[in-house]
């Protein structure tokens, strides 16, 4: 039902931006974090990118967030090549970086013209805050500063919103209360969205796209043809993320070499189980 | 949870309240367990004070009974006379406001520059590579040392005094404002500027507050020094101020004099750094370690 008034509202009036890599790579001195990664993302949809730590998805993050340039490539958003930091892009980082001197609702409007705390103190009781407008961000748990950094980040309505692992430390259950809220939230604003994550389950759960990053090298990308709002009962959410995790922990690990089974072949009554 | 605090709400907007009630209301505003605790907090309070007290009493009985000389040390209700004497003449207030002056000025300048410099080395590049290793190069020279150079330079003149303390107090406030700007959080710089602030407003809204509680460090260390240095620049040679009546006094052999003397930087230097407190309580009000548990 919301889930129709959404997109009749994008199709009116496309929020999203559409966006579209080519031919990108980055380099620190020798080593190449990313090679020749090229995705088209359409107006409004919600990819997510998973990968092991360290395989690049990070710096192509940061990348389309202008955060640093690449070394090679083009970033375009709606067809226009773009370079450095863009106005209509957002970033909500892994730490939420809110600033401990600034009360919560000044957080929100920062960067906003002044009077805006109107707009602020709207988006934070989206987010749930209302009442910790006057708070100092030192007194909010960890789930609480994210939503404060999100809602910091939603304050601009960007066009597009990358989130960097932003709920990485959280806890399983405040976890599941952000993706739905999450999830709300871009379906109300219809922005574009690019979430790393190195939960499978999380990329199944609010993406339409699952993109695997092995090496610098985009390895996968799958449509999750899942109906929202997704239940992880459902026995096709479990199946999709079986799969995807399969096909991540199929690239061995870079602390073990490739030519050796992962898991020696010791008889049972062998093994010491450390539990 | 939600029907108690309804209960409580409509108890509250009750128009009348029974005796009994309000008598309820009494003993729950009172600390539970009634006034022993409160005695308790109040003696707690008193016990750090008995060892002070008991020595000055000491100290009184000592000089009373003539144990102890008036030239070594006069009795503390002499030192009181004194000082009130002082007082009631005026010339405590006038030395006094010549002392402050002194330092407060030298601050001013010492510390402003100290502080300018820190800002400029710690935020531009450039500044850092030119001015950073002059001046930690400079640091090594204790102040106290450039006194017969200083009295040659200005004679022994209020710039002289104002010379040591400002040269004295610039360098903790550079060090630790270079310092602070420093460590201010990349992350927290790198939000600021994917957020559209402007080159000003990161300065303001990131990095200087980011800095500011090093900068404080900075201050407290200064206000420290300033005291000392006015002190061996008063002693030196003046015609007004503390150190001035001090020394004047021990010409004329009033040992009361002399501790006032001595108890009044006491006095300053404490409130010196009260003033520094209530600037940290301020300003680092959203610091988890300088809030007040309310």
């Amino acid at each position: 039902m919301t889930l129709n008034d959404t997109k009749k509202d994008t199709a009116a009036q496309p929020r999203g931006v559409a966006l579209s890599l080519r031919g990108l790579s980055k380099h620190y001195g020798p080593r190449q974090v990313l090679h020749n990664a090229g995705l088209t993302i359409a107006p409004g949809e919600f990819v997510a990118i998973v990968g092991r730590s360290g395989c690049g998805k990070s710096t192509l993050l940061r990348l389309v967030a202008g955060l640093e340039a690449a070394s090679q490539g083009s970033i375009q958003l709606d067809g226009q090549e773009v370079n450095g930091l863009q106005d209509g892009t957002r970033v909500m980082f892994q730490d939420s970086r809110l600033l401990p001197w600034r009360r919560v609702i000044d957080n929100v409007a920062l960067g906003l013209p002044p009077g805006s705390h109107a707009a602020a103190a709207g988006v934070l009781a989206q987010v749930g805050l209302a009442d910790r407008q006057g708070d100092w961000p030192a007194r909010l748990s960890g789930g609480q500063r994210q939503r404060v950094s999100l809602a910091r980040a939603l304050v601009h309505s960007p066009r597009l919103l990358l989130l960097d692992e932003p709920l990485g430390a959280l806890d399983a259950l405040t976890r599941i209360e952000m993706h739905q809220l999450i999830e709300r939230l871009w379906q109300r604003s219809g922005f574009t969205a690019l979430l790393v994550t190195h939960d499978v389950q999380e990329a199944v759960a609010l993406a339409d796209r699952v993109i695997l990053i092995e090496d610098g090298q985009i390895a996968l990308d799958e449509r999750i043809p899942l109906a929202r709002p997704r239940q992880r009962s459902d026995p096709l959410f479990g199946l999709i993320e079986k799969r995807i995790l399969d096909r991540v922990l199929q690239q061995p690990s870079q602390e073990t070499p490739a030519n050796e089974p992962v898991w020696p072949p010791t008889p049972a009554h062998g093994l010491r189980w450390a539990i | 949870m939600t029907s108690v605090s309804m209960t409580a709400s409509a108890a509250e907007k009750r128009p009348t309240l029974g005796a009994a009630a309000r008598l309820e209301r009494l003993r729950a505003a009172l600390p539970a367990g009634g006034l022993l605790p409160v005695l308790k907090a109040l003696a707690q309070r008193l016990v750090p004070w008995i060892v002070p007290l008991a020595l000055i009493a000491l100290w009184q009985v000592a000089a009373s009974l003539g144990w102890l000389s008036t030239r070594v040390l006069p009795a503390p209700s002499e030192v009181v006379k004194a000082a009130w004497a002082l007082t009631l003449s005026g010339e405590l207030w006038t030395h006094v406001k010549v002392s402050a002056w002194r330092a407060l000025s030298g601050l001013a300048i010492g510390g402003g520059l100290g502080l300018a410099l820190g800002l400029l080395t710690g935020s531009v590049k450039f500044f850092e590579t030119l001015l950073d290793s002059t001046l930690q190069m400079v640091r090594n020279i204790p102040a106290l040392a450039l006194i017969p150079l200083v009295i040659l330079w200005f004679g022994i003149d209020e710039m002289a005094k104002l010379f040591l303390i400002a040269i004295s107090v610039f360098f903790p406030l550079y060090i630790n404002t270079f310092h602070g700007i420093r460590n201010v959080d990349p992350g927290l710089i790198e939000m600021g500027r994917s957020y559209g602030l402007t080159r000003w407003q990161l300065y303001r809204e990131v990095i200087l507050p980011g800095a500011m509680s090093s900068i404080l460090v900075g201050l407290r260390f200064a206000l420290g020094l300033m005291w000392v240095i006015l002190i061996v620049a008063e002693t030196i040679s003046a015609q007004a101020g503390i150190g001035y009546l001090t020394m004047n006094a021990r010409e004329f052999l009033q040992t009361d004099v002399v501790l006032v003397g001595i108890l009044l930087y006491a006095l300053l230097g404490k409130l010196a750094d009260v003033f520094a407190r209530l600037l940290e309580r301020y300003w680092l009000r959203w610091h988890p370690g300088y809030q007040s548990a309310a």
